[in-house]
C-alpha cells in the first residue's frame, strides 16, 4: 500500500484517540469513547502491518495474538480494587517497549552506517529512511533515541515497583538508600554524560549505561515514595510511558507515535497537578517523598476517642434523614464496597438522601473510589466530588467516614503547623454526627493524629469496614 | 478491690451512690461490690435486686467500711464516716472542700484519699463523670415540676369548648445546665419560655432549646465564660442595674420564674428582688434553685414552700435530685463508674491513683496523708472554643472588583505563556532541521490539545482514563511493526518481544476500561 494511505489513516485514527480521550467527559459518552479508541487502535495497527517496506505481518499477528489473549485474561480476571496494580504493571509493558524500540533504532542505525552507497539504496523501510540522513538529522535522531530509551526505562522500574508497591508485594513505607536523593542526581548527571559520549561515538556502550542509570532512577525514585501518594505516582508514569512514545516516534519519525505519546503524555501530567492539587502540596515534594518540615509544634488534641457498637450507629441511621458516607483506602483494603452498597440500598429504599462524598485523593489511584463504586452498583449520581458536597455537611445528620484518615483531618484547616495544613479536606465533622469505621486507634499513613476522632459528635466504630457494616446492615429496619 | 457504698444518713436522702446495673459495670472492671443493708431501698432498690446482681449487703455502715478498699456514697461524710476510714482507703463522695476544710482536716489525718464529684475539672474528657451536671440536669426538670405542681394552671394555651386558656410564661434566669434542662422541660410542656444568662455566648443554646434569649440594652463586652472554666463570673455593677431593670419590666407578665444563677464559691446573687416578687400576679410559682446559698430571690426560705402577702408561691428545696431519687442514684451511679473505670486503667481491679492525670488530680482533695485541695488549674482548660472572626463580607462591588482583577491576571498569564512558548519556538525553530521541526509542530499542537481535552474529563472517571491512556500508549507497537522486518536477528528478536507486550497492553488496557466503564450506571 501507498505511503499516503498510510498517513491518511493514521490522520483517522488520531482523530479517534482524541475523541476517546474527550469522550470520558462524561459516563455515558465515555461507554463510546472506548470504542472510539478501539478502531483507533485496530486502524493504526492494521495500517502499518499492510503499509509499505513492510515484511513479516504473519509474525507480528501472531504475536499480537499471543499477547492479546494474555491481555484478555488479565483483564477479565482483575479484582476492581487491583486496578491500581494492574495500571502500574501494563505501564511498565510500555515502558520496556519503549527501550526496546529504542534499542533497534541504535542497532539499524548502526547497521546502515555500516553499509555502503549501493547497499544503501536496495533498502527498504525504517532502515530506508536512516540512509538519507544528513549528520545533523543523525544527532537529532541520537538525542531522540536516548531519551525514548531513558524516560522508557525510567517508566519500566518505576512501574514495577509501584506495582510491587500496590500489589503488598513490596513494603509499602517511602525507603532511600543511603544517600538519597544525591544518588538521583548522580545518575541523571552520568546519564547525561553517557548521552554525551554516544553522540560523539554512536557506540553501544554508553547507551547501556543510560539505560541502566535510567532503570536505578526509576527504582529509586519510587522506592522513596510512600502508599499513599501513589495516586501522584501512578499518573506520573502514565504521563511518563506517553513521553517515551513520543519521543520514540520523533527517532522514527512516525507522525502518530508523536500525537498519541503527546496526549497520554500531557493527560498523565495533567492528573498528576489534580491529585497534588488535592492535596495542597508541590509536585516535587511528592516526587521527592515524605511530607513537608513542619513549622512549629502541632495543635494538641483534646478529650478522647469514644467508641460506639453496631446497635448506636444503627439507631442513628435509622432516625437520620441524610446520610452522607466518605470512603477511602481502608475500604478497598477491606473489600467493603459491596457491604456499604447494600446499607446505602437499604437507606435509599427508606426515602433516606444518601450521597457519597469523594476526595480526590482518596485511594491509590486517581479516580480509584468511583470505580469502586461503581463495581458495587453504588449509581454515580449520588457519587459527588469534593467541591460538590462540602457545603452540604452542615444540614446533613450522619456523616459516615469509612477507612478514610488524612482527607478528613480538621488539622488541615485549624493548625497551621499541621504537615497537611492548606490541604483541602472533606468537612465531615460538621455534620450533626460523624461514624468512622476504622480499624483501631492507630494513626494514618502520614502518622497524623486527626482531631476529628476526638470531636464530641464523633463516634469511633471500631473493627474491619466489612465486618462491622455487616454487622450493621441487619439493624437497618 | 472491694467497692462499698453506704446507706445516706442525711435526713430526706434518698439517693444511693450504686445501683445494681452500675455494680456489674463494676464488677466487669474485676471489682467485688458491697452495699449497705437497705442503701438503695428510698431510690427503689431492694437489697435483693442488689445480690441478685453480685453484691454482697454489708449490715452496718461500720463493717462495710471496714471490709471495703473504696467507699462511695451521695452527700459529703459525716465526722463519724470519716473516722472510720483508713490509710489505704479511698472515700468518693460529694464533699464541697471549700466549705468542709475540718472534714478536709480530719481526712488528712485519716491518710485516706478522697475524691470530691462535686471538684470534677469541667473538660470534655471528664463530662462522663461530672455528677453536678447530671444532678443539675434533674434539678432544672424536676423544678419545672415543681412548680408546674403549685401552679393552678396549664403550661399549654388551649382552646377549649369551655373557654381559652393562654399560655404560661416562664423564665429562667441562668442558663447552665440546670436552667437548660428546665428550658427543654417547660418548652416540652407547651409554655413560652424565656431565658436569660449573663454570659451572651449560651444565648444560641437557649434558642436551640425552644425558648427566647432576653438581650439587655447593654453593650459592655462581657468576661469570656470559658475562662472561668465554663461558669459564669461576677458582673459589672452597670451590668447588674441593666439586668434588674429588665428584669422589674417584665416581671408583671412572668407566671413562673425559675432562678438557677450561682457563681462558684459566692453567695449567690440577688437578681428576683422583694418589689419584683410584688409586681408578679398572685398564683404565680418561683423556684429558686439557688435556695442553698442564699438564693437568688431574698425572699426564699431554704428547703421551705413560702406564700408570699400578694398570693406568689416560693418554692426554696435544695432537694430536686433527691426528689427523683430512681434517676439520680442511677445518673450519680454512672458517674462513679466512670470515675472509677479511669481509676482503674488495667481493668483489672487494681486502683491505680494517678495524680498525674488531670481529672483525677483535680478531683483528689486528699491522698497520702496530704491535703490536696485546690488543685493546680488543669493544662487544658477551654469548654467553648472561643468564637472565630468572621472575615467581613465583601460587597457586591469588591466582589465584581476581584472578578475584574482575576480575569486581568489570567489574560496576563496565558499571554505570558503564549509570548514564551512562541519565543521557545522559534529558538528551536532557527537551529533544528525543517524535518525535526515538522515532527516537532505535531507534538506541539498535539500536547495543547491533550491539555486541552483531559481537564474536561470528569473526576470520576479518572481511573478509566488513565486505563484507556495506558491502553492507547501502546501506540508503540506501530515502531515495532515497523522494525520487525529487519535484516538483523537481534533487531526482530527485540522488536518481536515489544509487539508481543504491546499487545497485552492493547487487549488488556481496552477491556479493562470497557469493564469499568459498563459499571457505571444511573439510578
Amino acid at each position: 500500500m501507498e505511503m499516503g494511505f498510510t498517513t491518511a489513516v493514521y490522520v483517522i485514527a488520531a482523530i479517534l484517540f482524541i475523541l476517546s480521550l474527550g469522550g470520558l467527559s462524561g459516563q455515558e459518552s465515555a461507554k463510546r469513547a472506548v470504542w472510539y479508541g478501539i478502531v483507533g487502535m485496530a486502524l493504526a495497527v492494521t495500517a502499518t502491518l499492510f503499509g509499505p517496506g513492510f515484511g513479516l505481518w504473519g509474525l507480528s499477528l501472531a504475536l499480537i495474538a499471543a499477547g492479546g489473549l494474555i491481555g484478555y485474561q488479565l483483564a477479565s480476571k482483575v479484582e476492581m480494587t487491583q486496578m491500581p496494580e494492574l495500571v502500574a504493571g501494563m505501564h511498565a509493558l510500555v515502558g520496556l517497549a519503549a527501550v526496546f524500540v529504542g534499542f533497534n533504532t541504535h542497532f539499524e542505525l548502526v547497521n546502515v552506517a555500516a553499509m555502503d552507497e549501493s547497499a544503501r539504496k536496495s533498502l527498504e523501510g525504517f532502515a530506508a529512511l536512516l540512509a538519507k540522513k544528513t549528520s545533523v538529522e543523525i544527532n537529532i535522531l541520537r538525542v531522540e533515541t536516548a531519551l525514548g530509551i531513558w524516560i522508557g526505562a525510567v517508566t519500566f522500574t518505576g512501574s514495577v515497583i509501584a506495582y510491587g508497591k500496590l500489589s503488598g508485594k513490596v513494603n509499602s513505607a517511602a525507603t532511600k538508600l543511603p544517600g538519597g536523593h544525591v544518588l538521583n542526581a548522580v545518575a541523571a548527571l552520568v546519564s547525561l554524560g553517557a548521552l554525551i559520549w554516544y553522540l560523539n561515538s554512536g557506540a553501544l556502550m554508553p547507551m547501556m549505561i543510560l539505560t541502566l542509570m535510567a532503570l536505578f532512577i526509576g527504582y529509586h525514585l519510587i522506592m522513596g515514595i510512600g502508599g499513599a501518594d501513589m495516586p501522584v505516582v501512578v499518573s506520573m508514569l502514565n504521563s511518563y510511558s506517553g513521553w517515551a512514545a513520543a519521543a520514540i516516534g520523533f527517532s522514527l519519525g512516525n507522525d502518530l507515535l508523536i500525537v498519541v505519546g503527546a496526549l497520554v503524555g500531557s493527560s498523565g501530567a495533567i492528573l498528576s497537578y489534580i491529585m497534588c492539587k488535592a492535596m495542597n502540596r508541590s509536585f516535587v515534594s511528592v516526587i521527592l517523598g515524605g511530607f513537608g518540615g513542619t513549622a512549629g509544634p502541632q495543635m494538641a488534641v483534646e478529650g478522647e476517642q469514644v467508641a460506639i457498637d453496631a446497635d448506636g450507629v444503627a439507631t442513628a441511621l435509622n432516625e437520620a434523614d441524610s446520610v452522607i458516607i466518605i470512603p477511602g483506602y481502608g475500604m478497598a483494603v477491606a473489600q467493603a464496597q459491596q457491604s456499604v452498597s447494600e446499607l446505602v440500598r437499604k437507606l435509599r429504599a427508606k426515602g433516606k438522601n444518601v450521597r457519597f462524598a469523594i476526595h480526590p485523593v482518596a485511594g491509590r489511584l486517581p479516580g480509584h473510589m468511583n470505580v469502586l463504586l461503581a463495581e458495587a452498583k453504588v449509581p454515580y449520581d449520588i457519587v459527588m466530588e469534593m467541591d460538590e458536597i462540602n457545603d452540604d455537611f452542615p444540614d446533613t445528620d450522619v456523616a459516615i467516614v469509612i477507612g478514610s484518615n488524612d482527607i478528613v483531618n480538621p488539622a488541615a484547616q485549624d493548625d497551621p503547623n499541621s504537615p497537611i495544613a492548606g490541604m483541602p479536606v472533606l468537612e465531615c465533622w460538621k455534620a450533626k454526627q460523624v461514624f468512622v469505621s476504622k480499624r483501631g486507634q492507630g494513626t494514618g499513613y502520614s502518622g497524623i493524629e486527626n482531631p476529628l476522632f476526638f470531636k464530641e459528635n464523633t463516634r469511633m466504630f471500631y473493627g474491619d469496614a466489612k465486618a462491622s457494616l455487616d454487622k450493621l446492615l441487619p439493624m437497618i429496619e | 478491690m472491694k467497692i462499698g457504698a453506704l446507706k445516706e444518713i442525711s435526713t430526706g436522702e434518698q439517693r444511693v451512690a450504686l445501683t445494681p446495673e452500675s455494680a456489674i459495670q463494676l464488677q466487669k472492671l474485676g471489682h467485688d461490690c458491697v452495699v449497705q443493708k437497705g442503701a438503695g431501698v428510698a431510690a427503689g432498690f431492694s437489697d435483693a435486686q442488689y445480690e441478685a446482681a453480685g453484691v454482697k449487703v454489708a449490715a452496718t455502715a461500720a463493717a462495710l467500711t471496714k471490709a471495703c478498699d473504696v467507699i462511695v456514697k451521695v452527700r459529703p461524710p459525716s465526722e463519724a464516716e470519716i473516722k472510720r476510714l483508713s490509710p489505704e482507703k479511698t472515700l468518693i463522695s460529694f464533699f464541697y472542700p471549700g466549705a468542709n476544710e475540718d472534714l478536709m482536716e480530719l481526712a488528712k489525718s485519716k491518710g485516706a484519699s478522697v475524691i470530691a464529684m462535686d471538684m470534677v475539672p469541667r473538660i470534655s474528657r471528664a463530662q462522663k463523670m461530672d455528677a453536678l451536671s447530671s444532678m443539675a440536669n434533674i434539678a432544672g426538670y424536676r423544678a419545672v415540676i415543681e412548680a408546674g405542681n403549685n401552679f393552678g394552671r396549664f403550661f399549654t394555651g388551649q382552646v377549649t369548648a369551655a373557654g381559652k386558656v393562654p399560655p404560661a410564661k416562664v423564665l429562667v434566669v441562668g442558663a447552665g445546665v440546670a436552667g437548660l434542662a428546665a428550658i427543654g422541660t417547660s418548652t416540652s410542656l407547651g409554655a413560652i419560655t424565656y431565658a436569660f444568662d449573663v454570659r451572651p455566648e449560651v444565648a444560641e443554646q437557649v434558642e436551640s432549646m425552644g425558648a427566647e434569649f432576653v438581650f439587655l440594652d447593654f453593650s459592655e463586652e462581657q468576661a469570656d465564660g470559658a475562662a472561668t472554666g465554663g461558669y459564669a463570673a461576677v458582673s459589672s455593677p452597670e451590668f447588674a442595674a441593666a439586668q434588674l431593670a429588665k428584669f422589674r419590666e417584665i416581671a408583671p407578665d412572668m407566671d413562673i420564674v425559675i432562678t438557677t444563677a450561682l457563681i462558684p464559691n459566692r453567695e449567690a446573687p440577688e437578681l428576683w428582688t422583694a418589689d419584683m416578687v410584688a409586681s408578679m400576679k398572685p398564683g404565680s410559682v418561683i423556684v429558686d434553685l439557688a435556695a442553698e446559698k442564699g438564693g437568688n430571690c431574698k425572699l426564699t426560705v431554704m428547703d421551705e414552700r413560702i406564700v408570699t402577702d400578694n398570693g406568689v408561691i416560693i418554692i426554696g428545696y435544695t432537694d430536686f435530685p433527691s426528689r427523683m431519687a430512681a434517676q439520680a442514684s442511677t445518673l450519680y451511679a454512672n458517674n462513679i463508674r466512670h470515675m472509677l473505670t479511669d481509676l482503674t486503667p488495667e481493668k483489672d481491679g487494681v486502683i491505680a491513683h494517678n495524680m498525674d492525670d488531670d481529672v483525677i488530680r483535680g478531683a483528689t482533695i486528699a491522698h497520702a496523708g496530704e491535703i490536696t485541695f485546690p488543685p493546680p488549674p488543669p493544662k487544658i482548660q477551654a469548654i467553648a472554643a472561643k468564637p472565630k472572626e468572621k472575615p467581613p463580607e465583601k460587597t457586591a462591588e469588591e466582589i465584581r472588583a476581584d472578578e475584574v482583577q482575576a480575569f486581568k491576571k489570567q489574560t496576563q498569564s496565558q499571554v505570558a505563556l503564549l509570548a514564551i512558548g512562541g519565543a521557545l519556538l522559534f529558538l528551536v525553530g532557527s537551529y533544528a532541521p525543517a524535518s525535526f521541526m515538522q515532527h516537532f509542530i505535531v507534538f506541539v499542537l498535539s500536547v495543547f490539545v491533550g491539555f486541552q481535552v483531559i481537564w474536561n474529563v470528569s473526576h470520576s472517571l479518572h481511573t478509566p482514563l488513565m486505563a484507556v491512556t495506558n491502553a492507547i500508549s501502546s501506540i508503540i507497537i506501530l515502531g515495532a511493526v515497523l522494525q520487525v522486518g529487519s535484516t538483523s536477528f537481534l533487531v526482530t528478536l527485540l522488536a518481536a518481544v515489544a509487539v508481543f507486550f504491546a499487545g497485552i497492553n492493547i487487549f488488556g488496557g481496552f477491556l479493562v476500561t470497557r469493564r469499568m466503564l459498563a459499571m457505571f450506571q444511573k439510578s
